[in-house]
C-alpha cells in the first residue's frame, strides 16, 4: 500500500461571523496516499475549499478558525505548526492552482518573474538559474515561444494559457501534493479538457498525489482515483471513483449523479434534487440532508448518520444502510 | 524550438499554424492518455492535437506591453501633461544650469545698483541689494524645487512605508501608525509650521542648514494623508486572489509586500507628483512668513517676502512678479503631469 501522504483527522474548520458560527468543515477525516488523486465534491459552501484551504494554512487572514482535529501531512501536524513552517511547506510540498487563473496572477509583474519567486524562495536558486527553469517549466505545460512568454504580462495571455502558467508556478518545485481548487470552472470546454490532460500527464510524470475540488462530476469521472462527497461541512460518501458511479449509496449522490446531463439519454428536464441547501448557521441534531431527502426517515429527523463502510473501501453516512435501522424501517413499513 | 526571427507582416493564421506545428517539439512526449469514464471512451473535441490557443499575434509578446509602456503611451498623447513635463524640464534647467551663464552668481552686494528696473546688464533689474534679480530668481528655483523634491520623497517614503505596513499587518501596528497619523492631521499644518519655524529661528540655525530643516519638516508633515491612502489601497488589494495565490506559495512578506507595493505604485506615483507642487507652496509660504528658508540663502518665496512692502509693490513689479510667476507657472505644470500621470496610469480611465 501507497505511503499516505496528507491524512485529515477529524477536522472541524468554523468561522465566526456576525450571525453565529458557520461549521463550514465539521468532522471531516479522509487520506491521500502517494500517487492518488482525490476528487472533493459537493455544491458551493459545501466546505471543499475550506478543507483545503486548512491544510495550506490560508485561513489567516479570514474568520476562519481550526477548532478541533488534525491535519497530517508527512507525519507532521500541520494544524499547530508555525507560520515559518507552513510557510516553508506551502508551495514546495504542498502547492495549490486555483479557479480564477486570470486574477490568480499579479498584473504588474512578468510570468517569468512570478514563476521564478518561489523556486528562488524555497530551492534557493539564483534570479538566472530560476528564470532558466520557469522557460523550461513554461515549454512543459505546452506553450510554445517559451522565452517571450516569461516576458509578458498576465493580461497578454489567454486564461487557459495563465491556467498553464498557474499549474507550471505551482509544480517547479516537484510538489508532494497538488491541490486544484475547481480548475476548470473558468475556462471553456476545450481548454478545461487539455488543462486536464495536462494535469493528468504531468501527476503521472511528476508522481504527485492531487487533491481536486470540483462541483463537476464529468471532471471527477475523468481524473479521480477515489472520491469524496461533501455536504454541509460533513463527509457524507467516499469510495473509489468506479465505485462511486456504479453504486452511489447516500441519496444526495444518487441525486447528483441522476441530475448530470449524458449523451444517447435525452429528456425534457434534467433531474434536480428538490429544495436547496439549508442556511450553515444553527443547524440541527437532523441529518443535513433529511428535508430534501425523499428517502426520510424519522431516526434521519433525530440524529446525524455517522461515515460506516458499506463495503471494502466504500463508507457511506446515512441511515439507510445501518443494519439495525433497516430493520426498524421495514418493520415500520409492515 | 526553432521560431523563425522574422516576423514583420507576418499574419495570425499563419503563427496559428507555426505554433501547432511547433507544438510537439515543445512539450515532451506529450500524448493525451486515453480515457475511460463512467459513460466509455471520452469523447472531446481536437484530442490527439495539441493546445492551439497560444496563438497571440507574435508583434505583440515579442514586444511585451508593461503596464509602463502602456502608461507612457497614454501619457504621450496627453498634451497638456506633456506641456507640463516640457515646461517643468525648462524650469530646471533654467534653475540648475542658467546661473552657470549669469555673471552676478556671487550675489555680491552693490550700493550703486538698487532697485534698478530691468536693463540690458540685468534683464530683470535688481533688487534692495543691488543683486541682479534673474540670478537670484535662477537659484531661487534650485532651492525651491530642491524642496520640493526632497520633501515630496521623504513624505513618500515615510507614508508609503508607514501606509504598506499598516494595511498588511492591521491590528496593533495598524492601530499605532493610524492614530499617530490621525493626531497629526487633527492639527493644521500652517500652525505647527508657524510653531516650530519660530523654534528654529530661535535656535539660530544658519541660513544653509536651514533648508534642510525646511525639508524635513515639510515631508514629515505630509506623510499621513499619504499613509492613509497607501493603507487604503494595501487593504484592498491584499483580498484581491493573486495574494492569496502568492501565499500558497509560501512567499516571505518581504515579497508580497513587494507584490502589494508595485500594485500600489500608480496612486503613489500620482500622490507623489502633486505632492511636490504642494511642497513648493508650503516652502514659499513658509519662507514668505520669514520662517522657512532665510535670506542670504533665495527662494521664491523669500524673494516675495522681499519685496512685500507697498513702495515695491506699486513701483518694482520686477521684484515680485517674476518669482510669483515662477511659483504659480512651475505649480500648475506639476499639478498638470499629475493629472496626466492620473488619466494613464488609472486603468479605469481607459479612453
Amino acid at each position: 500500500m501507497p505511503r499516505t501522504i496528507v491524512e485529515f483527522v477529524n477536522l472541524h474548520t468554523y468561522f465566526d461571523t456576525a450571525d453565529g458560527v458557520v461549521k463550514a468543515v465539521n468532522g471531516v477525516s479522509f487520506r491521500i496516499r502517494e500517487g492518488e488523486t482525490v476528487a472533493l465534491v459537493g455544491e458551493s459552501g459545501c466546505g471543499k475549499s475550506v478543507t483545503a484551504m486548512s491544510l495550506m494554512g490560508l485561513l489567516e487572514n479570514t474568520t476562519g478558525r481550526i477548532v478541533d482535529g488534525e491535519i497530517r501531512f508527512d507525519g507532521k501536524n500541520t494544524v499547530n505548526m508555525s507560520r515559518a513552517e507552513l510557510r516553508r511547506i506551502r508551495g514546495k510540498d504542498v502547492s495549490m492552482i486555483f479557479q480564477e487563473p486570470m486574477s490568480s496572477l499579479n498584473p504588474v509583474l512578468t510570468i517569468g518573474e512570478q514563476m521564478a519567486e518561489p523556486m528562488i524562495e524555497h530551492l534557493h536558486m539564483s534570479r538566472k538559474e530560476a528564470h532558466a527553469k520557469a522557460v523550461e517549466l513554461i515549454r512543459m505545460v505546452g506553450i510554445p515561444r517559451a522565452e517571450a512568454i516569461a516576458r509578458s504580462y498576465p493580461h497578454e495571455l489567454s486564461g487557459g494559457m495563465l491556467q498553464r502558467i498557474m499549474i507550471a508556478i505551482a509544480l517547479c518545485c516537484k510538489p508532494k501534493l497538488l491541490i486544484a481548487d475547481e480548475p476548470t470552472t473558468a475556462l471553456d470546454v476545450t481548454v478545461q479538457a487539455q488543462i486536464l490532460d495536462l494535469l493528468r500527464e504531468l501527476k503521472r510524470q511528476l508522481e504527485m498525489a492531487i487533491l481536486l475540488i470540483t462541483h463537476d462530476l464529468g471532471v471527477v469521472a475523468e481524473m479521480a482515483d477515489s472520491v469524496i462527497v461533501m455536504y454541509c461541512g460533513k463527509v457524507i460518501e467516499q469510495a473509489p471513483v468506479l465505485s462511486l458511479f456504479q453504486h452511489p449509496r447516500h441519496p444526495y449522490t444518487q441525486g447528483l449523479l441522476k441530475a448530470r446531463p449524458s449523451i444517447g439519454r435525452r429528456t425534457e428536464r434534467l433531474y434536480s434534487i428538490p429544495g436547496q441547501v439549508p442556511s450553515p448557521i444553527g443547524l440541527g441534531n437532523s441529518c443535513y440532508f433529511s428535508d430534501r431527502c425523499d428517502r426520510c426517515m424519522d431516526v434521519c429527523l433525530a440524529q446525524q448518520p455517522p461515515l460506516r463502510a458499506v463495503d471494502d473501501r466504500h463508507s457511506v453516512a446515512c441511515w439507510l444502510y445501518e443494519e439495525g435501522i433497516r430493520d426498524v424501517r421495514s418493520a415500520a413499513r409492515g | 524550438m526553432s521560431a523563425p526571427t522574422r516576423d514583420k507582416g507576418n499574419t495570425v493564421v499563419l503563427h496559428v499554424a507555426e505554433s501547432t506545428a511547433e507544438m510537439p517539439a515543445a512539450a515532451e512526449p506529450y500524448t493525451p492518455p486515453k480515457t475511460v469514464t463512467a459513460e466509455g471512451v471520452r469523447p472531446y473535441p481536437g484530442a490527439p492535437a495539441a493546445p492551439r490557443e497560444p496563438s497571440l499575434p507574435r508583434r505583440r509578446i515579442a514586444n511585451p506591453q508593461s503596464p509602463w509602456s502602456t502608461a507612457y503611451r497614454r501619457l504621450k498623447r496627453n498634451k497638456m501633461a506633456v506641456f507640463g513635463l516640457m515646461f517643468l524640464f525648462a524650469m530646471f534647467l533654467f534653475s540648475f544650469v542658467g546661473p552657470f551663464f549669469s555673471p552676478y552668481t556671487e550675489g555680491r552686494v552693490n550700493v550703486a545698483l538698487i532697485h534698478k528696473p530691468p536693463s540690458a546688464s540685468h534683464w530683470l533689474g535688481t533688487d534692495d541689494l543691488g543683486r541682479d534679480v534673474l540670478t537670484r530668481l535662477m537659484q531661487a528655483g534650485r532651492i525651491s524645487l530642491l524642496v520640493g523634491i526632497v520633501s515630496m520623497v521623504l513624505s513618500v517614503l515615510v507614508g508609503a512605508i508607514l501606509g504598506v505596513l499598516a494595511g498588511y499587518y492591521r491590528g496593533l501596528v495598524d492601530h499605532l501608525i493610524m492614530r499617530a497619523a490621525d493626531v497629526l492631521m487633527s492639527i493644521p499644518e500652517i500652525p505647527i509650521l508657524i510653531v516650530i519655524g519660530a523654534i528654529l529661528s530661535d535656535l539660530k540655525i544658519s541660513s544653509e542648514y536651514r533648508i534642510y530643516v525646511v525639508m524635513l519638516l515639510i515631508g514629515f508633515l505630509a506623510w499621513p494623508s499619504l499613509a492613509r491612502l497607501v493603507r487604503s489601497q494595501i487593504l484592498s488589494l491584499r483580498e484581491r486572489p493573486f495574494m492569496l495565490a502568492a501565499e500558497a506559495l509560501g512567499l516571505r512578506d518581504r515579497r508580497k509586500l513587494r507584490h502589494l507595493l508595485l500594485n500600489a505604485a500608480p496612486t503613489l506615483i500620482v500622490v507623489a507628483t502633486l505632492g511636490v507642487a504642494r511642497a513648493i507652496l508650503s516652502e514659499s509660504v513658509l519662507s514668505f512668513l520669514g520662517l522657512g528658508v532665510v535670506p542670504p540663502t533665495p527662494s521664491w518665496g523669500n524673494m516675495l517676502q522681499a519685496a512685500n512692502t507697498l513702495i515695491d509693490f506699486q513701483l518694482r513689479p520686477w521684484l515680485w512678479i517674476p518669482p510669483g510667476v515662477a511659483i504659480f507657472l512651475t505649480v500648475i505644470a506639476i499639478n498638470l503631469v499629475g493629472d496626466g500621470l492620473r488619466d494613464a496610469l488609472d486603468p479605469r480611465t481607459n479612453r
